[in-house]
């Protein structure tokens, strides 16, 4: 049984269908990179996997005793956050709410995973200061903390590096791959086809016809050699 | 100054200076509490839409002859708060359009109706007065003030409660609902509490001026402090100390009640300001 799977699934708003027909898997431990051009719906497809927008059509079923609310998500920032007058820890803290239950305030066990995954992601000396002080790669770290404290099993990255520097970019790509090594499924959505290729195990390529498959069978498909030599040649 | 302190006692031998002094101050710390959310949710003028809601809901509750205003307004508010911040970014009228709409509207027709149906001969004066909260609050009976009591009791109890989720809900939505929380629900209980806070404040500053008690003290806390907590705090803090100036203030000189509160709101605003501005520089 696969950790997440989608048969058939067409996605869109109101009856605009902007997807269909989509089928793929996600097994415990893969690494998926979804990839395509804007408005192929991405994202639309992701807000269906966490279960904040239904499908028109088709099933999105959870496996291996995964359920809706143990996917973590690291969301594209928005409008809210940019002033939002928030410390690092009580960020991070927030992740455990779903665990807390009925509790109107976090348990010890709570905080003590915040503290871990803080450690984590390297945000420990930042605890005590302001989101909206800190540079986009501190931020994205800080969102993933938050992630963590909410799953150990599956993350959804919404672009998780757009609008960062090169060096933050890197360090971001190999912060998520050493979280997927220690076993935390990845589906990311990406624009980066370079580091796209390099990291993940499968590709889910979004266009009018869909490829899914292994990174191998992209690279030697002619979707896979025509979208990288594009790319290629663009930069 | 020992005159000024002699006159204050004197003042505070009439019980409907205690009264106006207690129901400030609950008012004051209740709708502090939520500015922050609401700020940053970017409805800062959902106090104002809302008080015109609760104005238009007066009228009609002046022409039916209802003995009781607050019954009367308290459920209108609410739906109307319920209306405006359940919609969530999916709707067709967007947040501040929607605010706008529904404020002016009900003005119109609270208006409209006094105008048709009031029986008071100085009409201006009566609008005046429901807008500015020019003395209402020193008309406050016991009754009302137990009332008011019991709702920012219940108020503060519920958002202390509640305060890990509210930060959750405010702070990303998305996250939240995906991660399992109910964050319709919280939004729905934000919706009341705001209502409430909305129709309790009517009383001490009038309907133009509800804004002013929400978002001043948030903003102003905002200038200097770096997490929610003690955002929140000290905005609770430094509305009630505004408040209580306020009120003090007016007893002695004799001025309105709201609008002198607004004013030391003002002030406090520039002075936390000022020390933004230097304690950045600081670091």
């Amino acid at each position: 049984m696969s950790l997440l799977l989608c048969e058939n699934v067409s996605l869109g708003y109101d009856s605009k269908v902007v997807l269909s027909d989509l089928s793929f898997f996600v097994n415990s431990g893969d690494y998926l990179c979804i990839v395509g051009e804007n408005g192929s719906g991405k994202s639309t497809l992701m807000k269906t996997i966490l279960g904040l927008k239904m499908p028109l059509s088709g099933k999105i079923s959870m496996g291996d005793g995964l359920k809706q609310n143990e996917i973590g998500y690291l969301p594209q920032q928005t409008v809210v956050q940019r002033d939002f007058p928030a410390s690092v820890w009580e960020i991070v803290l927030s992740g455990c709410l779903n665990k807390s239950g009925f509790s109107p305030f976090y348990s010890k066990e709570n905080k003590k995973r915040a503290k871990e995954n803080m450690e984590r992601m390297n945000i420990t000396s930042l605890s005590k200061q302001c989101y909206r002080e800190l540079s986009g790669g501190q931020q994205q770290r800080v969102l993933l903390a938050r992630s963590l404290c909410a799953t150990e099993k599956i993350l959804l990255l919404d672009e998780p590096v757009s609008g960062l520097d090169p060096k933050a970019t890197s360090e971001m790509y190999s912060l998520i791959y050493d979280l997927n090594k220690q076993g935390i499924t990845i589906v990311m959505i990406s624009h980066d086809i370079q580091a796209t290729v390099k990291y993940a195990s499968h590709i889910l390529h979004i266009d009018d016809d869909i490829f899914f498959g292994t990174k191998e069978e992209y690279i030697n498909s002619v979707k896979g050699r025509l979208f990288l030599n594009t790319k290629d040649g663009e930069e | 100054m020992s005159a000024m302190f002699e006159k204050l006692s004197m003042y505070f031998e009439f019980p409907f200076v205690r009264y106006a002094l207690i129901a400030g101050v609950l008012i004051a710390l209740c709708s502090s509490l939520l500015g922050v959310t609401l700020v940053l949710k970017r409805f800062s003028f959902i106090g104002d839409g809302l008080s015109h809601v609760a104005f238009g809901a007066m009228a009609i509750a002046a022409v039916l002859n209802f003995t009781n205003n607050m019954l009367f307004m308290l459920p209108i508010t609410v739906g109307c708060a319920i209306l405006l911040l359940m919609g969530g970014q999916n709707r067709k009228i967007k947040g501040d359009a929607s605010v706008a709409m529904i404020s002016v509207g009900s003005l119109a027709i609270g208006y409209l109706l006094m105008n048709l149906f009031s029986t008071s001969s100085n009409l201006s004066g009566d609008v005046c007065s429901t807008l500015f909260g020019s003395t209402s609050i020193l008309t406050l009976d016991v009754t009302e003030v137990i009332f008011c009591a019991v709702l920012s009791i219940i108020v503060v109890i519920v958002f202390v409660l509640f305060y890990n989720k509210i930060f959750a809900v405010t702070f990303d939505e998305n996250f939240a609902r995906a991660t399992g929380i109910k964050a319709s629900a919280y939004n729905f209980l934000i919706a009341v509490i705001i209502a409430v806070i909305i129709v309790l404040a009517m009383n001490l500053v009038g309907s133009l001026l509800i804004s002013a008690l929400i978002i001043f003290p948030a903003l102003s806390s905002m200038r200097l402090f770096k997490s929610f907590k003690a955002v929140t705090i000290c905005s609770a803090v430094f509305s009630v100390v505004c408040a209580v100036l306020g009120i003090l203030i007016s007893v002695l000189y004799g001025t309105p009640v709201g609008s002198t509160i607004v004013a030391v709101d003002i002030i406090g605003f520039v002075i936390f300001y000022i020390l933004g501005i230097f304690g950045g520089k600081r670091r």
